[in-house]
């Protein structure tokens, strides 16, 4: 089933993906998705783990090209021979932070400012904003992945991904490998810099109430295609699918042994 | 910027190749060069020619201790030995066997077809015979070869150059109808070792091995006649006598002046009372010529520094071209699985050819000498760096990999600045092995005559001298270790610190 927006109420798309499909192997990954992502916005991709979610973003940020469809990026069809190009556009933060283990943070975070030979001061000055605006300690940028904790380490990655100003920002599970306080403390520092930088950000968990808390909209996916898409409240009160439903009562439950 | 990935090392090996490698470079006019096998009666008259005729003013070269007939025989059609001893059976049967030759006439028409001259016999016959310890010959009742008929439970142990050609064991065996089957080859001065320890207790022999009288061994009689002559000649090219006439007068000089009892004699100072071969040369020549003959005196200084600079240049040369080669298959065989397959196979088949037949197939498409013995090096080193590159590259985790084709770096960019790094540790440990390997198998280089400190290792073993053996032996193995120890401190240089540092978690 296909979920449309209805574009009329929204900012104009900034990514869209029409009529997607990728299997790897005999397995389908993702099915007949057509979806568009506003610009300014932030989109959540929920959903059970093996739903597809993670394949979406990965389209999106072209490490996985589509069987069938196109994806447009500011209304033009992609070009996978000039995927460079387009990612320098794109940020992308993963689970483990995908940090380069033999670069200090500081390198880490520069290393595309270095390849665009940047001049040293602009690169030190956007070094600098960057660990401002993500709370990174200063004299933590020399030290070496292995030697920074978790929440350290996303912080860093979220820098590394935002050093060439790009428009849209893509987090695969960003806290999911964390612990409940510093994930409590990046969740919140995280939605402060979106509605600081006010970029287009895509993010991907499978946490109703992560989802909730960051997101404009949500994309509900199951096997591979998506379900629904709304607001929180939208797939609260109007369910689209019993599975919509079950899925929400699911986490609710998880949240009330907790309370 | 700083590159992520270091270059130096592969142009610091070449650097130092190139340096050492400058004295070997060749001479315009090629020297009178003569050849020997490795056997000590051979060694002995390769000296006696090459003092003759640096007595008489020529420019002289001996390549000594080459191995066996067939690398002889080529490097002397090749061009790389201008002459050398044989012996007329050998000649007869195993050089120019099944042409079915008759008498010397016959050979010298043969032997002139491929620009080969032969002299006239030096005056010994030197052939092969069987012999056995005189206390169990005579216990058994054994004084010739059919008498062994009857003792099928006798273990033999023959020369490997014996074991294999038609005038040797297989002939012998169809000849007298031998039904021993517990036969095994070994080296030929390793069989005295073996019939005194009883390993084995029939092994051939040369009659003017200085040995036979020295371990009481009883030669048995030949009584079918199976064995032909061998009688000792000098082989040379027919261009030697333009090019060094002088030379080759005096190298002729030799012609029958070497009796069967003065060659025992000889082989006897060389191997039991351990003379060094070209003073058992020229005290010969001093009394057969009436001519002052010095041998040269040998510096252990000298030889040391010329081996290790041999050593050293087979191993720098081989090595660094197998670095520059190797990496980038390796990285290849990453990117192209399926090429990659077929790459990584074809290195691994190299791998599977015995050292010393790598070194042989090399003859005759590039000589004796260094160049044949670089290039099998080359071949033998290239499997190590190749695996541990392709595998160092494709062990870099997934996430890593992604971040950084979704940070938008172009392939190049993201094998100089991430992969490469993060595989350096895999990539430097398969040259480590490589150039480990490469120091070990270089000692075998001796045999083809690409020097080395396999040198005094094969003239120990010739010799049966323990002092020479290790003389080759530890620094081999001291050089091992210095090369393990040179890429320790590499590692700690060129592996990144935060790869350190992770590996220490």
């Amino acid at each position: 089933m296909a979920a449309v927006l209805d574009t009329s109420s929204l900012p104009r798309a900034i990514i869209e993906l029409q009529n997607c499909w990728k299997a790897y192997g005999s397995v389908q990954a993702v099915s007949s998705i057509d979806l568009q992502i506003a610009a300014e916005k932030t989109a959540v991709l929920i959903g059970p783990s093996g739903c597809g979610k993670s394949t979406l973003l990965r389209l999106i940020i072209g490490l996985v090209r589509p069987d069938r469809g196109e994806i447009l990026f500011e209304g033009t069809k992609i070009d996978f021979h000039d995927m460079p190009g387009l990612r320098h556009q794109m940020g992308y933060v993963i689970q483990n932070g995908g940090l380069f283990p033999h670069l200090t943070a500081r390198r880490n975070v520069t290393l595309m400012a270095r390849y665009h030979k940047w001049e040293r001061s602009e690169t030190e000055d956007r070094l600098l904003e960057l660990a401002e605006l993500t709370q990174f300690p200063a004299d933590a940028l020399e030290r070496y992945p292995v030697q920074l904790s978790g929440g350290q380490k996303q912080r860093l990655a979220l820098m590394r991904a935002l050093m060439l100003d790009p428009k849209v920002l893509l987090l695969d599970e960003p806290l999911g490998a964390l612990d409940p306080i510093i994930r409590f403390e990046l969740q919140t520092d995280l939605k402060r810099i979106f509605q600081r930088l006010r970029k287009t950000v895509v993010l991907v968990t499978h946490d109703l109430d992560e989802a909730g808390y960051f997101g404009d909209s949500l994309v509900l996916m199951q096997e591979g295609r998506i379900v629904q898409q709304g607001s929180a409240e939208e797939l609260m009160n109007s369910p689209a699918d019993p599975f919509v439903t079950r899925f929400i009562h699911a986490q609710q439950r998880r949240q009330q042994v907790w309370v | 910027m700083r590159s992520d990935v270091k270059v130096g090392l592969p142009v610091v090996i070449l650097t130092a190749c190139l340096f050492f490698n400058s004295g070997v470079a060749a001479d315009s006019q090629i020297p009178f060069q003569v050849g020997s096998k490795k056997f000590t009666e051979s060694v002995i008259l390769g000296e006696m020619v090459t003092l003759l005729v640096e007595q008489n003013g020529v420019p002289v070269i001996h390549r000594g201790e080459l191995g066996g007939t067939r690398i002889l025989w080529d490097g002397l059609l090749k061009g790389d030995i201008d002459v050398y001893p044989e012996y007329t059976g050998t000649i007869a049967r195993e050089i120019l066997a099944g042409e079915g030759l008759r008498g010397e006439k016959d050979i010298r028409r043969h032997l002139s077809l491929s620009g080969v001259l032969m002299s006239q016999p030096l005056g010994f016959n030197n052939t092969y015979a069987l012999g056995m310890k005189e206390g169990l010959a005579g216990r058994l009742g054994i004084t010739k070869i059919s008498d062994l008929r009857n003792h099928p439970e006798l273990r033999f142990g023959f020369a490997n150059e014996f074991m294999n050609r038609q005038d040797g064991w297989p002939g012998l065996r169809q000849a007298y109808r031998l039904p021993q089957e517990n036969v095994r080859g070994l080296e030929h001065e390793l069989a005295y070792v073996g019939l005194q320890s009883g390993a084995i207790q029939v092994t051939d022999l040369y009659s003017t091995d200085a040995e036979i009288a020295y371990y009481h061994l009883r030669t048995l009689k030949d009584d079918l006649h199976f064995f032909p002559s061998y009688e000792a000649v000098l082989l040379y090219r027919s261009d030697l006598v333009k090019r060094w006439p002088k030379g080759v007068r005096a190298m002729l000089g030799l012609e029958g002046k070497i009796s069967g009892s003065d060659m025992i004699g000889m082989n006897e100072q060389a191997k039991i009372n351990k003379i060094p071969a070209s003073t058992v040369a020229a005290t010969f020549l001093r009394n057969e010529f009436g001519t002052p003959v010095h041998a040269k005196k040998e510096s252990w200084v000298r030889n040391f520094v010329l081996r290790t600079r041999e050593h050293l240049s087979l191993v720098g040369i081989s090595l660094g071209a197998a670095i520059v080669l190797s990496v980038p298959l390796g990285i290849f065989a990453a990117r192209y699985s399926q090429k990659g397959q077929i790459i990584l196979s074809a290195v691994g088949m190299i791998q599977t050819v015995p050292s010393l037949a790598l070194l042989v197939f090399m003859i005759p498409l590039l000589g004796i000498g260094s160049a044949p013995a670089i290039v099998a090096l080359f071949l033998y080193s290239l499997l190590p760096i190749v695996r541990n590159t392709h595998s160092g590259l494709q062990n870099i985790s997934p996430e890593i990999r992604e971040s950084a084709e979704a940070l938008g770096l172009p392939y190049c960019d993201r094998l100089w600045m991430i992969e490469l790094p993060l595989a350096s540790p895999a990539i430097l440990s398969g040259i480590k092995t490589s150039a480990v390997i490469n120091v070990g198998t270089a000692t075998l280089g001796a045999l083809i005559g690409a020097g080395g400190y396999g040198q005094p290792i094969l003239t120990g073993i010739r010799l049966d001298d323990m002092a020479l053996i290790l003389e080759g032996a530890i620094p081999a193995a001291g050089l091992a270790l210095v090369v393990q120890g040179v890429f320790d401190l590499a590692e700690r240089y060129f592996v990144p610190k935060g790869l350190h540092l992770a590996l220490e978690e």
